[in-house]
């Protein structure tokens, strides 16, 4: 049985080599988080970290993953939405349908990492996911308020939640 | 309780096994067979609202959410009339087979046309105010006192007089045995403390964790799963499967047929039905549409914009006879191509069928007619039927057909018992789309020695969504949608200018390619049609395009209301930063009036960037204003998408693009900046989803020509050299 590395646990999975790891995360593993878009690398739903790099998991044959390869998904993110880029993307109420969302933020998370304080150029290169409903440009307020120590107030939207508060 | 009172709580009982087992936001999974023997949840205050006796409430919602933030919305009209404590809502889906069961208690699923929210916040309202006096009421009977001597608050009512307080949840049990009032008086909106506001979605957080279940991430027990090829060539059949040529590939349980068009494989991963269809060796019969082309049903559409048989929907005065006599004419033909949905979750349902009963677990946009469609396909009645609506990764229109639903059960019918996920590829969901319909226009304005327009003829020729959809809507050759944003005054797509003469006709050509309801409908190319045109008209006669449309927008005041708020935050008039260049747009549609300014610069080497949109918004009641501003910056994403990308083009009678690399979308890189002003004047409700989609293209068309000169009346962008000359 091959083994990958996915959110820190060993996990031991049988698929043919040639499979892409985003149907062994979703098939074989049940981390339907990462998302089947389009199959050929071009709309970023399958967003998943190798190593600490953002990965397109819909073209990466799994026999290509070694079990030292540190894999993180959606899930392994935090297990309570509690990383500050899924806070930012909560607070401004960044989902609209949310299919493309999960990919997004690990290309965010990725981002910032690269570079803490991402320009607009630097947001419009890295941040290459496709979202059909638009999301974009809370999107983009969410990478900022993340960068900015997840002060959301800038962005300006005035959210009110439940628990009181306005982001 | 009488017999109707039991009977009516029988079906309930998903809603206690789903509370009980703790629901999250209504996306929680039935599992096969389960909403069959249930019991009766007595805190169901009326259809609408449960209360359990922690207080925590639940809300129906009976359609569909689909990111467009309708749930959320629905939620805040029901919460505002129950006076319900907002901290502890929380929502579910009824199943449309319980609404079958209970008399259509829930109204209508449909969810498409932007009408979430304008066509059931009536009934939603009143059930959530019935709900209120019920629990007042039983409170006042615990107390023996008046109900009109208490008052509700955040779910907690008290007596006046005495200061006594309960809670809903301590006397929801006793409010569900009271009879359902029929005298209800809604609150003013000016009243509302929970509607109106720029309240969080209810169902953001699980979506920023991947905890959230489309239907494509369905598991079930014994499940399998199974990817499917239609006919390439819509109107072909399959000739002939090679299917021992697969099935001994690991995993492959079953080669099938669907219908005469489609072959399946079911496996036991969808990775492996998906590898073993792609090597399975298919003939197709290609049928009578072999050799059809986009370019040959072009010139069949330009040969409409003049011929003779055309349905009128628009008449002012004698607009044949005013043109004929013209001084002055101008003259434009503009095109619209089809588009695919492209929504981000393919197509996909899940069906298990026994000779008893069949369930479907769908994304779907209409859960009634996914109903409808499971008892057709399995041959069941409704009653032995059930779909759960299962989170819908996008819809725009594409998920209120139901052809996927109908698969999902013919390959549950092959292996009973078993539950069967069907999911479209990437390629099946682009070439077998219910695509944006094609047309073509003609306009002709007359003009007297002054300038001013004397007549015009604004004749579409091209496809029918009815035509596809519900070819018996069409009476005497008229499909009423096809004249979006170009009807005679009155309460839905109206258009927004006077004439002295107009006439608004059709001339209908019908290509092999299905077309469907694509988010923003008929409103879209309608408008870039009238729009542009408009430009093209104050361009000739030397005039301001906002002083041209303000003359025509005299008598239509709620459209020029939003025209002037675009334009005077936009700077309209003023001063463009440096080698920037303004457009505008308006139009009314899905019952909300939209305009639109936008920003943008041509470089010298004929790059555009659209910097900056202005979009203003009456939708007469704004009920999340936060939402409403993420449903305009979505419409000019999708309306951008469109207008510089959207293409689906016709070759040897197939869709040529297969996948986003042949058919892009806007991105990150491409999206301006979205201002949005939202004017809401009250005293109707209109929808947010879709209208704002018709502006972006004609703003940025006429911007366009501002900045380089060059019309473009022909879309995609992506087909144009906007190079200065």
């Amino acid at each position: 049985m091959a083994k990958l590395n996915v959110n820190g646990v060993l996990r031991e999975f049988e698929a043919e080599d040639d499979t892409p790891l985003l149907w062994v995360l979703r098939e074989q593993l049940g981390l339907t988080g990462t998302k089947y878009g389009c199959g050929i690398a071009q709309c970023g739903a399958c967003t998943v970290h190798l190593d600490g790099v953002p990965t397109r998991s819909c073209v990466r044959p799994v026999s290509t993953v070694g079990p030292q390869e540190k894999i993180v998904t959606i899930e392994g993110l935090s297990s309570d939405g509690s990383h500050p880029v899924q806070k930012a993307w909560a607070a401004l109420d960044v989902p609209q349908c949310g299919f493309c969302q999960s990919g997004m933020i690990m290309a965010a998370v990725a981002l910032l990492k690269d570079k803490p304080r991402p320009t607009d150029a630097d947001i419009d290169s890295a941040m290459s996911n496709i979202c059909r409903c638009g999301t974009y440009n809370r999107v983009r307020a969410a990478i900022k308020a993340a960068a900015d120590g997840g002060n959301t107030r800038s962005a300006g939207l005035a959210i009110q939640h439940a628990d009181g508060s306005t982001t | 309780m009488t017999n109707a009172a039991v009977s009516r709580r029988r079906f309930l009982g998903s809603t206690l096994v789903a509370t009980a087992g703790g629901l999250v936001l209504g996306f929680r999974i039935p599992l096969a067979g389960e909403a069959q023997a249930q019991v009766v949840p007595a805190t169901e205050v009326n259809a609408w609202v449960v209360v359990q006796p922690d207080d925590r409430i639940v809300i129906r919602i009976a359609r569909s959410e689909m990111g467009q933030g309708t749930l959320t919305g629905l939620a805040q009209l029901v919460a505002e009339e129950l006076d319900a404590d907002w901290a502890r809502v929380t929502t579910e889906f009824p199943t449309p087979g319980q609404s079958l069961a209970r008399n259509r208690v829930w109204g209508n699923f449909s969810t498409g046309g932007s009408q979430g929210i304008r066509q059931s916040n009536d009934y939603v309202r009143k059930g959530g105010a019935a709900a209120r006096l019920m629990l007042v009421q039983a409170a006042a009977d615990a107390w023996q006192v008046l109900p009109a001597d208490c008052r509700a608050a955040a779910s907690v009512i008290t007596h006046l007089a005495s200061g006594r307080t309960t809670t809903y949840g301590k006397v929801s049990a006793a409010a569900a045995k009271l009879p359902v009032p029929t005298q209800i008086v809604l609150k003013d909106p000016s009243q509302w403390k929970l509607a109106g506001k720029r309240l969080a979605r209810l169902d953001t957080v699980d979506k920023t964790t991947g905890k959230l279940v489309y239907g494509m991430d369905l598991v079930l027990p014994g499940m399998l799963n199974a990817a499917i090829k239609d006919c390439p060539v819509f109107g072909g059949k399959v000739k002939s499967v090679d299917a021992a040529a697969i099935e001994k590939r690991p995993g492959v349980r079953k080669v099938v047929r669907v219908g005469d068009s489609a072959v399946a494989v079911i496996a036991d991963t969808w990775w492996r039905a998906k590898t073993a269809l792609d090597a399975l060796p298919i003939e197709w019969d290609e049928g009578p549409h072999a050799q059809a082309s986009s370019a040959a049903f072009a010139t069949v559409l330009k040969a409409a914009l003049g011929a003779p048989d055309a349905v009128v929907a628009h008449a002012v005065g004698d607009a044949r006879g005013a043109l004929a006599s013209a001084g002055r004419i101008v003259e434009a033909d503009y095109s619209y191509p089809h588009q695919n949905h492209a929504t981000m979750e393919t197509m996909n349902a899940t069906a298990r069928y026994t000779p008893e009963r069949c369930e479907v677990w769908a994304p779907t946009q209409n859960g009634e007619a996914a109903l409808a469609a499971t008892s057709e396909a399995s041959g069941l009645p409704a009653s032995k039927c059930e779909v759960y609506k299962m989170l819908l990764g996008g819809g725009f229109g594409r998920r209120g057909a139901t052809d996927y639903v109908r698969q999902a059960v013919a390959l549950a019918k092959e292996m009973p018992g078993v539950p069967i996920k069907l999911i479209w590829s990437r390629e099946e969901d682009m070439l077998h789309g219910k695509f944006h319909p094609v047309t073509q226009a003609r306009l002709r304005a007359g003009l007297d020695a002054q300038g001013n327009v004397t007549a015009l003829h604004l004749r579409i020729a091209g496809q029918s969504i009815l035509a596809s959809v519900a070819p018996q809507a069409i009476r005497d050759g008229r499909d009423p949608v096809v004249f979006q944003g170009l009807n005679p005054p009155g309460p839905e797509a109206s258009i927004g200018y006077s004439f002295p003469a107009l006439l608004v006709d059709h001339a209908m050509r019908n290509p092999h390619v299905p077309a469907g309801f694509w988010r923003g409908v008929n409103l879209n190319q309608n408008t870039i049609y009238l729009e542009c045109f408009i430009d093209e008209i104050a361009h000739a006669t030397r005039q301001d395009p906002l002083a041209l449309r303000r003359k025509l927008m005299v008598n239509h005041p709620k459209h020029l209301a939003v025209l002037n708020a675009a334009a005077e935050r936009a700077g309209w008039g003023r001063p463009a930063p440096k080698g920037v260049f303004r457009g505008l747009a308006q139009c009314m549609g899905f019952g909300s009036y939209v305009a639109a300014c936008a920003e943008v610069s041509v470089s010298d080497d004929g790059e555009l960037r659209v910097h900056r949109i202005v979009a203003a918004t009456d939708p007469g009641h704004a009920v999340n204003p936060q939402q409403i501003e993420a449903q305009v910056e979505g419409s000019f994403s999708y309306g951008l998408s469109a207008a510089l990308f959207g293409e689906c083009t016709v070759k040897n009678g197939r869709i040529e693009q297969e996948n986003f690399n042949t058919y892009p979308v806007v991105q990150m890189q491409h999206m301006p900046a979205v201002e949005t002003v939202l004017i809401p004047s009250g005293g109707f409700w209109g929808g947010v989803g879709e209208p704002t989609i018709a502006v972006a293209a004609p703003a940025v068309l006429n911007a366009i020509f501002a900045a380089t000169g060059k019309r473009i009346r022909d879309l995609p962008l992506k087909n144009h050299d906007l190079k200065r000359a």
